[in-house]
């Protein structure tokens, strides 16, 4: 629907043109160099202002308890938070404006694989560092970015491993929102389940557009295909608002999660807080963190973030995990490096640990991604989770995943010599997959 | 031990209990032991305590097999999360007054008992128990629920309940399910005999459902006289289900068809009749959705009883709410833009974006939760087709909204003094109309329909600041191909888009599907600009 999204990308300008004149920012930009600056790029309007802003809140509250234990390297931070306003082009542009205007010593921000590869190229040109905090379909490792949410091997394929050895599942549907993440974790999910033995006739593949409201159709087609006498489950990909009506959907037709139970990658305890979720009982979530995690730094996390927003009620998810692991990584890392000079901090950070929201440890590996544990929870009634199974140490990220056929031979190691994002292991050289 | 006389004298082989009797000693002990056990009627739930879930899984098991009294009453709380466990490792369930001893039944302290954890695979075993203890059970209700779990289970310990509950149940309607069950688990079970096989598929094949073909199709070793006759079955059910197919895609369609109708219904009367080309009409439906989730926020608050009864208080305030910012919308911005369609699609557009970011500053950028009322969840099974309730409650009131809105066009003042402003306002205002006052009034009317669509928008779709965003283009499709200024067009617009729409979907895809739909309608549009049913005469030309 080619009017939606120019109507779109010009009420986002509109919106953008107008926080851009905002003064008190620009005021704000002209202080003193006595502290550190951080920019904060998320959505605050449009589409992805659903997500985003939250994350947007949790670095901001990061960022004041940071410097009420005295900042970093005897310095305040300073937020610098802008909105590019869920438009992709405009997230270079605000990226752009962070580095060179407002001189950021690092960025926290970008959801969608979209944004973030809009701005690659200027934190590639301009040496600056970027904490990506959202689980995404890896196949990237870039020397400015530091990918703090799970990649396909910390989420998709441990989830499909549960439902294999748990419920027996042998039939599959693949189900997902049309663009690059989901096409990615599919492609990736199917060549993981033909290696598993699984025949392509079990493999049941959708895409829908973006905020697919009418799932009737697909709901009684998924119910079809699961009727062939095989255990069928799906995987589902499915972003953002397209999940309510699609949860609503499966309960009206009757489908528990006993008979065909759903695994998403992109509902979290945010997601849930607007349905109403006794029909979704034992449909079940991948993630790295629930918020019903009973650790005691967990618990120290959801009151700090129920008493920086005054509000009891307010939910933790995943990503913002993975903002507060990304943000305490970099204040070790900056500790380290005792600079925060972008060019100096991004040697420092690989095998930096710090603690993660789950009692473990999360390390920044040589490929830019961290080490994180997998949990499996099932959907509540109260829209929290029950986590029912948790792998007993934590995992390695693979930027590059080993099931496709591109990527397969690429490894990632920012450490000197090999300092490559995509090493060819078979052409012995950088540089991606090249010819073969 | 000195010999007395008179005394016997002690064998010595009577001095000790011969080894034959120490068995037998032994063994009344135990029965003793059982005795006390079954006499205290306490069964076994220390595999309830366990935290891994497949012990709990086989206690579920074990407890439906002991036929322990009590087995019903713990599972059901099982089923409902009601049943605890302490700290002690006891476990309690929890009634409206307390707790109680999950084993004894007797009313107990449970100081920090927790919610017994549960997965899939418990809750199937769960299910599948409850369905055995209940196939008894007195409540016809209860049994026919039963039934249908145990059919659903498929499993093969339960022939033996199901003989004795077949043999003594009179309903025959719950007497089927109980022998469709009993042949689902006669099929399943490996082994068994071909003649009860063939007659299970028999049986099976009448049934007819989606279920049925999946046991059908997954007998473990069939000989080939049981394949064939599966083959058989499963080729008539497909035939059945290719007829409901399409029977069940007119449903689709029509549902599909009744939400765009409402989605479109203001705009044909804002853009239609007046010809504003209003970009916030999405917010219109919005707003209405919004107002939904506040009168369902004051009942939850305020008269918890009146739940069921919300929608239909929301839709007079809706239609009020969205209603008024409509008139207000007309009076402050589109009255100055009469006749620039151009600056009328820019203002409104910019208009949108303020609603939204508004309803996200008031309410939150994250969805709200706007419940349905029991009586809109659900569906009914007729034939092979699936209605769900929210679905056919949608189509009703779509058809509703469109016969109000014609009844108010053709036989109320406001109606008439509508049709002669937009015929022609010079002359209307030369009969003494004041033309304004109509304006800011059917302006207001179909914002207040877009309002009354956002309550039902709001049971199938997300409450987000972004609801409006995604109907805003469909309802302009409806309109313009349906013919603009011809509420009949845009209902049968609505009707033809949406079947055309899910009849796609399931060749095409969603994506591509849409396309289509889009592709075609540029073709149709090219063909005949003015829609399908075009207004004729002079009205055309103000």
């Amino acid at each position: 629907m080619q009017p939606t999204v120019t109507r779109r990308n010009f009420g986002a300008m509109a919106v953008a043109a107008a926080a851009a004149m905002g003064i008190g920012r620009v005021a704000n930009a002209q202080t003193a160099a006595s502290t550190i600056k951080i920019g904060i790029l998320h959505s605050l309007s449009g589409t992805m202002a659903i997500s985003e802003t939250t994350l947007k809140d949790v670095m901001l509250m990061l960022i004041d308890a940071q410097n009420a234990k005295g900042g970093v390297l005897g310095k305040k931070l300073e937020a610098v938070v802008v909105d590019p306003a869920s438009n992709w082009p405009l997230f270079a542009e605000k990226a752009r404006q962070l580095i060179t205007v407002d001189k950021v010593s690092a960025v926290f921000g970008c959801w969608t694989s979209v944004s973030r590869k809009s701005v690659l190229p200027v934190f590639e040109e301009l040496g600056n560092i970027l904490f990506y905090p959202v689980q995404y379909e890896g196949e990237e490792s870039s020397k400015n970015v530091f990918y703090t949410g799970a990649a396909p091997n910390q989420q998709a394929i441990p989830a499909v491993d549960y439902l294999m050895s748990e419920n027996k599942i042998t039939r599959w549907v693949l189900a997902g929102t049309d663009y690059v993440y989901p096409r990615t974790t599919n492609k990736i999910l199917e060549a993981y389940l033909k290696s598993k033995g699984v025949k392509s006739e079990d493999i049941m593949i959708n895409y829908t557009p973006f905020g697919h409201s009418d799932w009737q159709t697909i709901v009684a087609d998924i119910k079809k295909f699961g009727s062939a006498g095989k255990k069928t489950a799906v995987v589902s990909t499915i972003n953002g608002d397209a999940n309510v009506p699609f949860y609503k959907e499966l309960s009206n037709q009757g489908i528990k999660a006993t008979d065909i139970p759903v695994v998403a990658f992109s509902v979290g305890e945010e997601e849930l807080a607007g349905i109403d979720t006794k029909p979704l009982v034992g449909h079940l979530a991948a993630w790295n963190y629930f918020e019903s995690v009973d650790v005691p730094t967990n618990k120290a996390f959801i009151d700090q973030w129920h008493a920086y927003t005054k509000n009891p009620k307010r939910v933790t998810n995943d990503p913002m995990e993975a903002a507060y692991i990304g943000f305490n990584m970099w204040v070790k890392g900056v500790e380290k490096a005792e600079s925060y000079d972008p060019a100096k901090v991004i040697p420092a950070m690989i095998g930096v640990s710090v603690p993660n929201l789950t009692g473990g440890l999360s390390t920044m590996m040589p490929n830019h991604h961290i080490t994180k544990p997998v949990l499996i929870g099932e959907i509540q009634a109260d829209g929290q989770f029950n986590v029912v199974s948790q792998t007993p140490g934590t995992i390695v990220a693979e930027a590059w995943s080993p099931y496709l056929e591109g990527s397969k031979d690429l490894i990632s190691d920012w450490l000197p010599p090999m300092s490559c994002g995509n090493y060819n292991v078979k052409l012995g050289k950088c540089g991606g997959a090249g010819k073969t | 031990m000195g010999a007395r006389p008179g005394a016997q004298p002690l064998d010595p082989r009577r001095g000790r209990l011969p080894p034959s009797s120490l068995l037998k000693g032994v063994g009344v002990l135990v029965a003793l032991f059982m005795m006390c056990v079954s006499a205290r009627a306490e069964p076994d739930l220390s595999q309830f305590a366990s935290t891994s879930f497949s012990q709990i899984q086989q206690g579920v098991g074990s407890l439906a097999a002991s036929g322990d009294p009590r087995a019903g009453d713990i599972l059901a709380a099982l089923q409902a999360g009601r049943l605890l466990v302490g700290t002690d490792k006891q476990i309690y369930i929890k009634t409206d007054t307390g707790t109680v001893s999950a084993a004894t039944g007797q009313p107990t302290e449970a100081p920090g008992a927790r919610p017994l954890r549960v997965n899939n695979n418990v809750r199937v075993a769960v299910d599948t128990a409850l369905g055995i203890v209940r196939l008894l059970s007195t409540d016809p209700a209860q049994r026919a629920a039963a039934a249908e779990a145990v059919f659903h289970s498929r499993d093969t310990s339960a022939i033996a309940v199901l003989d004795k509950a077949i043999a003594q149940e009179t309903v025959p309607g719950i007497k089927r399910t109980m022998q469709e069950a009993r042949a689902a688990s006669l099929l399943g079970t490996d082994g068994s005999s071909d003649a009860d096989r063939l007659a299970s598929i028999a049986i099976l094949s009448n049934r007819g459902d989606m279920e049925s073909r999946s046991f059908m199709s997954s007998i473990p070793n069939p000989s080939p006289p049981v394949a064939a006759a599966a083959g058989k079955a499963i080729d008539s059910i497909d035939l059945w289900q290719k007829v409901w197919t399409v029977v069940q895609g007119a449903f689709y369609g029509v549902s599909l068809g009744s939400v765009l109708l409402l989605a479109a219904a203001g705009l044909a009367i804002t853009f239609g009749v007046m010809g504003v080309i209003n970009m916030a009409h999405g917010e219109m439906v919005m707003l209405g959705a919004y107002t939904t989730f506040v009168v369902q926020e004051a009942i939850r608050n305020y008269a918890p009883g009146l739940f069921g009864a919300s929608l239909f208080i929301a839709v007079p305030m809706a239609f009020l709410v969205s209603g008024v910012v409509g008139v207000a919308i007309e009076r402050c911005l589109i009255r100055f833009l009469y006749g620039r369609p151009l600056e009328t699609l820019l203002a409104t557009w910019g208009l949108s974006l303020v609603l939204q970011q508004a309803v996200r500053s008031i309410f939150g950028a994250d969805n709200r939760n706007v419940g349905s009322p029991a009586w809109m969840s659900g569906a009914e099974q007729v034939g092979g087709v699936l209605i769900t309730n929210n679905r056919l409650a949608i189509i009703i009131f779509a058809v509703l909204v469109l016969a109000a809105l014609m009844a108010v066009l053709r036989y109320t003042s406001l109606g008439l003094r509508m049709r002669a402003v937009t015929q022609n306002r010079r002359m209307a205002a030369a009969m003494g109309i004041r033309t304004p006052w109509v304006d800011a009034m059917t302006f207001g009317l179909g914002s207040g329909i877009a309002g009354m669509a956002g309550v039902a928008l709001s049971q199938i779709d997300n409450v987000s600041p972004n609801l409006g965003q995604g109907y805003i283009i469909d309802s302009f499709m409806v309109v313009v191909f349906g013919g603009v200024g011809n509420l009949w067009g845009t209902a049968l617009g609505a009707l033809v888009l949406g079947v055309v729409n899910k009849f796609l979907e399931p060749i095409a895809g969603a994506v591509l599907g849409k396309i289509v739909v889009l592709v075609l309608l540029i073709a149709f549009i090219q063909r005949r600009p003015r829609g399908m049913f075009p207004l004729k005469g002079r009205a055309v030309e103000a």
